[in-house]
């Protein structure tokens, strides 16, 4: 799906902009940069000019601090000129539509944009618009895709576990609204994942969710079993509470992953949470800070992976 | 004015005629089919060779986006549209701002159509005020006034209790009342089909027991009141089996679709095609192939186009944002052949769902192509190919799925009344 958007006629990357239909070479060669870039971060001077005189332009048209930020460092490790928009608060107050900011912005000479949007699907019309030098990279889309999250858990993995060709991962939490877990699931799948399951309640996954590939589970107990590889998905606040469940402590109770859980899974099982956590929701203290835990590992390989992603779309 | 069509291949679904015949137009009358009429000069002659000539279009559903919404278009635009399409009579529904829900709003816009060129228009007055689902209309005024029936068009009906007393006081005036079943609690917040593509794209869903759970409280307020019920733009296998029970149970309904849901599924959202954003969903293609087949089987009594002209502006925006809706007048009758090509029906059968089984529902006399009926009449050329795009389309809604498509079939002359209303200049 829209790889056409997204590759260019050589088979290159134009835009990222969902990893449906990416092609696993596209991932590989991702992962692959990425790896040349952590050692940057080791060093005294943290830059390198691959895009340097290039203007990246932040478009967050919802809040995000994390997000935001790695991709700020990035960009600046890259030594690009990074642009902060902080949409929510400015121009769509003012009835400003989203490919007017856009053409505007591009009038700015912008090179890139980062996009955070709270609507699926609104970074592929940004790219349908904007003019062909231009590269979109999605930076979280509605319920739809957040690649480079989906990205870095791929490498966080292959960093820890070396191949995917033979893990059992589980994604547990709300797979409904999840962008990060469609990200994920894509990845997975096309990296040859041989066993992908989801875990949650059946109020939190998406009808018809097993046509992305995956197993079905509703318990923790069958749902993490054995397996090499479990990531958390975030519960927001608003729906804790309501129609989809009955409260954070029966959440907590059934699909919070504790030390007790977790033994269900691989002894060398790793757990990542794409955060920020709710702790004592979706995950016990215990297991976030424990010895599976590579939580911290994701944000730090986000950078490099964020480094890779733009430097592949707008390279010098 | 009288008029001669020569040679045309005439399609009648009233009278099952399939054949070459000439036909004369005298006074906004068909005069004869076949026969030549005793000193009849025509002041026209059109030669049909190779043309089909058929009863004009009824479509039961146009919004012709006035008044109110006249930034999206205006009624001029969109009748002229109509007509370019073959259409002859339209209902429009009371989805304007202010609704169709007073009399003299009727009355305008009756006037002002009345005094345009283009085809008859039906309005289908409000059936609550401002469309609120809260209190009646006055709907034997409006009634009086030119409506034709009564609708929610797509807001919701909350409270069922006023659905039941909406059917109860229609059945006192025996007024016909048009439903389009989807619960407003499963269906909130949703702009897709709850499928494999929703679940893909992280669309917000509308399930398919919307349509099923509201259309059966619907059926059986209707056999417990007897009202008059269409049920309008059916979507799912489920509920087209329901319709089917309903209907050999003896109740007295008919349904429609769109012409677009007779051909997409959800599977032409991948690429978030804000054109292909709908009411009701476009659904699966399960679901698409079984409205294909219901049509062939006839449980669907109408194909309409359920044309909704937007403005750029509002489509161009994240597919959840956009404004829903496509513009089809224009498409409906290449469509209706489009399917009746790939599923070998006959063209008799097939221009009966857009002529005179609409009519029908409509109640009105119309659809029919026989000596002594009114001259509302469509000529179209089965097989010539064109290209949908900004420029083909007369409507001012480009918000079309089809833009840049190749489809067959193009109406060449559209007469309504006895007068040449729309002529193709090729």
């Amino acid at each position: 799906m829209n790889g056409d958007l997204q590759l260019n006629a050589d088979g290159s990357l134009r835009h990222l902009l969902t990893l449906d239909g990416l092609p696993a070479r596209i991932l590989t060669q991702i992962l692959d940069t990425a790896e040349s870039f952590i050692s940057v971060a080791q060093r005294e001077v943290k830059k390198v000019p691959l895009l340097r005189g290039k203007a990246i332009f932040n478009l967050f048209f919802e809040p995000s601090t994390r997000t935001r930020t790695t991709f700020e460092i990035a960009a600046k490790r890259l030594s690009a000129d990074v642009v902060n928009l902080n949409i929510a608060s400015s121009a769509q107050s003012k009835g400003e539509t989203l490919l007017d900011t856009v053409a505007n912005l591009s009038a700015m000479q912008a090179d890139m944009f980062v996009v955070r949007h709270a609507a699926s699907g609104a970074p592929h019309l940004i790219a349908r618009h904007v003019a062909p030098h231009i590269h979109v990279v999605n930076a979280g889309d509605g319920r739809c895709a957040h690649p480079t999250q989906g990205l870095l858990d791929m490498f966080t993995i292959r960093q820890h576990k070396g191949s995917f060709h033979n893990l059992r991962v589980a994604v547990v939490g709300d797979l409904l609204h999840s962008r990060v877990a469609r990200s994920q699931i894509h990845a997975l799948t096309t990296l040859g994942c041989p066993e992908v399951r989801v875990v949650a309640p059946r109020t939190l996954l998406p009808r018809d969710v097993d046509s992305l590939g995956v197993h079905v589970h509703y318990r923790m107990e069958t749902g993490i079993k054995d397996c090499d590889v479990v990531i958390m998905l975030r519960l927001q606040n608003e729906r804790m509470q309501g129609a989809l469940l009955p409260s954070p402590q029966e959440y907590f109770k059934y699909w919070g992953l504790t030390p007790d859980k977790l033994r269900l899974a691989r002894p060398d099982v790793i757990v990542m949470h794409p955060g920020p956590m709710n702790r004592g929701v979706e995950i016990d203290s215990g297991v976030a800070d424990g010895v599976h835990s590579v939580i911290l590992n994701q944000v730090t390989y986000g950078i490099a992976v964020r480094m890779a992603v733009m430097s592949l779309l707008a390279g010098n | 004015m009288k008029i001669l069509i020569r040679s045309g291949r005439v399609i009648d679904p009233e009278s099952g005629l399939d054949a070459v015949r000439d036909i004369y137009i005298a006074a906004g009358r068909i005069v004869a089919v076949g026969t030549v009429p005793a000193d009849f000069h025509p002041n026209l002659e059109i030669d049909a060779g190779g043309l089909v000539v058929c009863p004009g279009l009824v479509d039961l559903s146009v919004r012709l986006r006035e008044p109110g919404f006249e930034y999206m278009a205006t009624l001029e635009s969109e009748m002229r549209a109509a007509a370019a399409g073959g259409v002859t009579s339209l209902a429009c529904p009371p989805d304007t701002d202010p609704p169709l829900d007073e009399p003299g709003l009727v009355e305008m816009l009756k006037f002002r159509t009345r005094n345009s060129p283009g085809p008859r228009v039906y309005p289908v007055g409000a059936l609550t005020w401002k469309l609120k689902g809260e209190r009646l209309t006055e709907m034997a005024e409006l009634s009086e006034a030119g409506c034709v029936a009564f609708s929610q068009a797509d807001a919701p009906l909350i409270d069922t209790r006023v659905l039941l007393r909406a059917l109860e006081y229609a059945v006192t005036f025996d007024l016909p009342v048009w439903l389009r079943p989807q619960d407003p609690h499963l269906a909130r917040d949703g702009v897709a089909h709850d499928g494999v593509v929703a679940a893909r794209l992280g669309l917000p869903a509308i399930p398919v027991p919307a349509e099923t759970v509201a259309l059966q409280t619907i059926l059986l307020l209707t056999r417990e009141t007897g009202a008059r019920v269409h049920l309008a733009r059916m979507s799912s296998r489920a509920g087209l089996d329901m319709v089917r029970r309903a209907k050999h149970d003896g109740l007295r309904i008919t349904c429609d679709v769109a012409a677009h849901h007779v051909h997409l599924s959800e599977m032409d959202l991948v690429d978030f095609d804000a054109n292909c954003h709908l009411v009701p969903p476009l659904r699966s293609i399960r679901d698409r192939d079984a409205i294909r087949s219901a049509l062939r089987e006839g449980l669907v009594d109408a194909v309409c186009s359920d044309h909704a002209p937007v403005n750029d502006d509002a489509k161009e925006l994240p597919f959840q944002e956009a404004e829903p809706g496509a513009a089809g007048v224009e498409l409906l009758l290449p469509l209706t052949l489009k399917w009746a090509r790939e599923m070998q029906v006959p063209l008799l059968q097939a221009i009966d769902l857009v002529t005179r089984r609409p009519a029908r529902i409509l109640g009105i006399q119309a659809g029919i192509l026989m000596a002594g009926q009114p001259a509302d009449l469509c000529i179209f050329d089965p097989e010539r190919p064109w290209t949908v795009s900004r420029q083909t389309l007369l409507s001012l809604g480009k918000n079309s799925p089809y833009l840049g498509m190749e489809l067959q079939g193009q109406v060449m002359y559209t007469i309504i009344d006895g007068h040449v209303d729309f002529k193709r200049n090729h």
